[in-house]
């Protein structure tokens, strides 16, 4: 995957200006940046569902922006997204939102559709919850079943929308410890984009970090959260240079 | 005055997509079936009341007015060409339009702002396949329905009101009623009650899916929705109206 000098704007608000990465197949790789920095507007565009005002991003050697939406929905079956607010769709149940894929295929048996949704929900550890509607569920159950969603019809690269903002420390490493589970065995690409260091730590081989539009620095996980840059080093340990007491009028 | 015009140039291109779906995709039946049961089963109470209410005080107003020049008779023939062609659409079309329309653009506007709409495409399905398609192929069937029973109950009611409040002549009333409507007027109005049903489904789910922000854009999405339903039947049915003339006199 290759994203070459992406802009993207909103009106006359610049979000990405000129971001550029390379991820290779079977990385385990995490954006940081903070909050409105555009992260889960680089996201979109990495699976076509925003499209950039210049520049590339190449997916299994094909040009995103040169495809048409339909072609586009086959690149995306290779896909798997995890959405920030798991996006499970509230009119169905837990099966149909995760057998949703494979049910509008056609190729399966409803009996192995209901053997592979049964396999997807016990990887996130949530089994024999398929009757449910995903209103009874908690913040924490719901990515789960959000990332069984995802990864049930078996996809190459898996992308995580602040996989663990919103919930409690506990629910948030079981997310963590999922993500790192589901990219060991399913022998994925996993691309997630957060502003939680500890996250960022337990999911992540290589990290990147967006600041103001752009790929500031990108190392190993280990170098880029030590690393003694002011901007990568404020941003790690949550410092705000605007209301550092030295700097106020 | 621009963003008007390119908010036309996006529907037209959602129209467009939705022709595509229909002549390459496979429509999902199971949900076409289920907006089937949201849209007509469940339009019943709404379609009943104003159809009986209208076809009652076209009745009396008519009578009312004929009665002076000695024409109570007529009066069947009134209500029944203006339910028929007339007000049976544009009535049915409104109440569709309050009841169907701003539904269909809460629940995909909702959709959209939640993310729900970006996880279809990512779960390689395209929204005009699974949401727009099902909803515009049910409301095309249901409207001339609806319309068809609107118009039923209001000539049904009209006749209780003039028979036996006002005391027509029953014979004459429904001789009267019958010389003077043709197939042609009921004709009109199902054709219109089709166009009328296929627009509202194809503008709510326009509103909805060009949804932006949270609750207060579905809200808004919900308004505008309404809005431009209300003002395509009432200003179409003119239009059409004078087209389906012209093609029928013919
Ligand atoms: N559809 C949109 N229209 C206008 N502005 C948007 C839209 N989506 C996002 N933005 C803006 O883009 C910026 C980046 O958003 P986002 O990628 O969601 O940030 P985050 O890094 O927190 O995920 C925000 O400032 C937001 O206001
Ligand atoms: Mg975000």
């Amino acid at each position: 995957m290759e994203v070459a000098d992406v802009h993207k704007r909103f009106g006359p608000q610049p979000v990405l200006r000129g971001t550029s990465f390379l991820i290779q197949a079977g990385e385990a790789v995490v954006i940081i940046g903070r909050s409105g920095g555009g992260k889960s507007i680089l996201l979109k565009h990495l699976v076509g569902l925003l499209l950039p005002d210049s520049g590339q991003v190449r997916v299994f050697e094909q040009d995103l922006a040169t495809m048409g939406e339909r072609e586009l929905l086959k690149v995306r079956r290779r896909f798997g997204m995890l959405f920030q607010m798991a996006a499970l769709f509230d009119s169905l149940t837990v099966y149909e939102n995760v057998g949703f894929v494979l049910r509008r295929e056609r190729k399966h048996t409803e009996g192995e559709i209901r053997r592979l949704v049964a396999e997807a929900l016990e990887m996130v550890d949530l089994p024999g919850i398929e009757h449910k509607m995903p209103s009874e569920l908690s913040g924490g159950m719901r990515k789960r079943v959000g990332l069984a969603r995802a990864i049930v019809y078996r996809p190459e690269i898996i992308l995580y929308d602040e996989p663990t903002t919103g919930l409690d420390p506990i629910a948030a490493s079981v997310i963590d410890a999922l993500i790192r589970r589901v990219w060991r065995h399913l022998h994925v690409t996993s691309i997630a984009v957060t502003h939680d260091m500890k996250s960022a730590r337990a999911i992540s081989d290589r990290v990147l970090m967006l600041h103001e539009g752009c790929i500031y620095a990108q190392g190993s996980t280990a170098e880029l959260l030590e690393s003694t840059d002011p901007i990568i080093s404020d941003f790690v340990n949550g410092v705000d240079n605007e209301l550092a007491p030295d700097k106020t009028p | 005055m621009s963003r008007a015009l390119a908010e036309l140039g996006e529907f037209t291109r959602l129209v467009g997509e939705a022709i595509v779906s229909l002549r390459r995709q496979r429509p999902t039946w199971s949900e076409w079936i289920h907006q089937l049961y949201l849209i007509g089963v469940k339009s019943q109470s709404v379609v009943i009341t104003t159809g009986a209410a209208t076809g009652m005080v076209l009745c009396a107003q008519t009578f009312i007015q004929f009665h002076k020049v000695k024409m109570d008779t007529a009066t069947g023939a009134v209500v029944s060409v203006g339910m028929c062609s007339e007000l049976g659409p544009t009535l049915a079309a409104l109440m569709l339009t309050a009841r169907v329309g701003a539904s269909m653009a809460a629940e995909l506007g909702t959709m959209k702002v939640t993310e729900q709409v970006d996880a279809l495409r990512t779960l390689a399905t395209h929204p005009v396949d699974y949401l727009v398609v099902p909803r515009f192929l049910a409301s095309l069937l249901a409207a001339p329905l609806l319309t068809a029973e609107a118009v039923l109950v209001g000539i049904l009611a009209s006749w209780l009101v003039g028979v036996h409040l006002l005391g027509i002549d029953s014979a004459y009333y429904l001789a009267n009623m019958n010389k003077h409507t043709d197939p042609q007027d009921v004709i009109v109005g199902l054709i219109k009650a089709t166009y009328f049903g296929g627009m509202i489904a194809m503008i709510s789910c326009f509103k909805g899916l060009n949804c932006v922000g949270g609750a207060e854009g579905v809200g808004r999405a919900t308004t505008e929705a309404v809005v431009a339903c209300s003002i395509t039947v009432l200003v179409s049915n003119f239009f059409l109206t004078l087209l389906l003339n012209a093609i029928f006199s013919h």
